[in-house]
């Protein structure tokens, strides 16, 4: 039913591509276009020593509620080898841009709530002592372990001689009475070519970027610091085709023992233009 | 926990978020300053750029403002004798910043050299008479 009315929406509305980062756990202050719909899919790989290999995913629904605020539904589920395929819960999100010019160091607010159980893979982000040994846990015994918690990050972003540079920083709550836990993500990145072709096709320069992550916990309130966490780093690139789709992949590598050795990504994007007019038109009684 | 629960609350509920996007102007022309104003197009032969400019103009553009640039719905048009008349300064400082309050993206995540091709291409377009009666004025 939903996924029928999604593609109700794709062929009655138009494809916007535009020019996404390559990024996994970092954000920008780019936010989605007024009106637009992001789906993606974001997909992690990782096999942790002492346990078996899994396969993470995170359905995202990514939405221009404004030119200033963006809304996110992620829904997120897993496979591990010799174990099963459990859902491991969804998160709910909003970033803002307070200030509403563009400027050297641009803010976001970003605010979530998470409803997500000890199974979740995903590594959306690492925060607190995350380790790479919390992913052992058996799927029945992670999914009794269920979480709710608010997460805030302040995203800081610059634009530069075609480059992006963005850092965040991350506080997680648990709501039952758990510490404030910490993390960052840094990125960077720049298309292969700043100037747009005039014959320019599908694999032209312009519609890839490079770019690179560098992310990890920072321990809690009582533990604040850069031991006893994992930190990984990796490089990343994106294609961004000419109808609305956008690959990105990033091999991570952990940065110490107490991390995955390393974390494959792939993210598969489609940019839907304008789908709130579908909504509008139907309520009207036709396309305007 | 009460607390907690109260934060969490106002955060995803009871927001006014319109109150947090301060400072919107409805006229985007007038919140350009001088020095961006009078900014120079660095592209030597804009003409030469026309093609690149159209072609970022439909992968960013054109879901929102026509294929045709005569607006769709809401989103205005920008085959328009205020586009036409804008400085390159000026239409390169509104990609850049955009005008969120009243629904325009920043366009920033585009490099500054597209930003100008797309300057390129919004002044080569033809553009409508006040009452939308044909075309008043060819590329400048």
């Amino acid at each position: 039913m939903f996924l029928g009315l999604l593609v109700l929406c794709v062929m009655a509305t138009t494809n916007a591509p535009t020019q996404e980062l390559p990024y996994f756990v970092t954000y920008s202050h780019h936010m989605e276009e007024p009106g637009s719909l992001e789906v993606e899919s974001k997909t992690a790989s990782g096999h942790p020593a002492g346990g078996d290999r899994f396969v993470a995913n995170a359905f995202e629904l990514e939405y221009g509620t404004r030119a200033w605020w963006t809304s996110e539904l992620y829904l997120e589920g897993q496979h591990t080898a010799n174990d099963s395929t459990v859902f491991t819960g969804f998160r709910v999100e909003n970033r803002i841009r307070p200030l509403l010019r563009e400027h050297w160091v641009n803010p976001v607010l970003y605010f979530e709530f998470e409803d997500i159980n000890a199974a979740n893979k995903s590594l959306l982000e690492v925060v607190g002592h995350d380790v790479g040994s919390d992913l052992t846990v058996s799927n029945a015994a992670g999914r009794a372990d269920k979480a709710r918690e608010v997460e805030l990050k302040l995203i800081l972003s610059s634009n530069t001689r075609g480059w992006n540079f963005s850092e965040n920083i991350i506080a997680e709550k648990n709501l039952g009475h758990a510490a404030w836990e910490f993390g960052y993500a840094l990125g960077a990145s720049r298309p292969l070519r700043l100037a747009g072709g005039s014959h320019s096709g599908g694999f032209a320069p312009e519609n890839f970027a490079l770019g690179a992550e560098l992310y990890g916990g920072l321990g809690d309130r009582n533990s604040f610091g850069l031991a006893q966490t994992s930190h990984y780093f990796g490089p990343s690139m994106n294609w961004s085709g000419p109808d609305g789709w956008t690959v990105t992949a990033s091999p991570n590598f952990g940065l110490n023992g107490n991390s995955l050795p390393q974390i494959y990504r792939i993210g598969v994007s489609y940019e839907v233009g304008q789908i709130s007019r579908f909504f509008n038109s139907s309520r009207h009684g036709g396309n305007r | 926990m009460r607390k907690t629960r109260l934060l969490v609350a106002f955060l995803f509920l009871g927001v006014d978020w319109s109150a947090v996007a301060w400072g919107a102007s409805q006229d985007w022309l007038a919140q350009v300053s001088g020095k961006e104003r009078v900014r120079p197009n660095p592209i030597a032969h804009c003409e030469d750029q026309v093609a690149a400019g159209a072609i970022l103009y439909r992968r960013n553009c054109a879901s929102c403002h026509g294929h045709d640039a005569h607006g769709i719905g809401k989103r205005p048009a920008l085959a328009t004798e205020r586009v036409h008349y804008a400085s390159d300064g000026e239409l390169h400082w509104l990609l850049t910043n955009g005008q969120l309050g009243q629904g325009m993206p920043s366009w920033s995540r585009l490099p500054d050299i597209q930003r100008w091709q797309l300057v390129c291409y919004l002044h080569s377009l033809s553009h409508r008479d006040a009452a939308g009666q044909g075309v008043l004025v060819g590329p400048r």
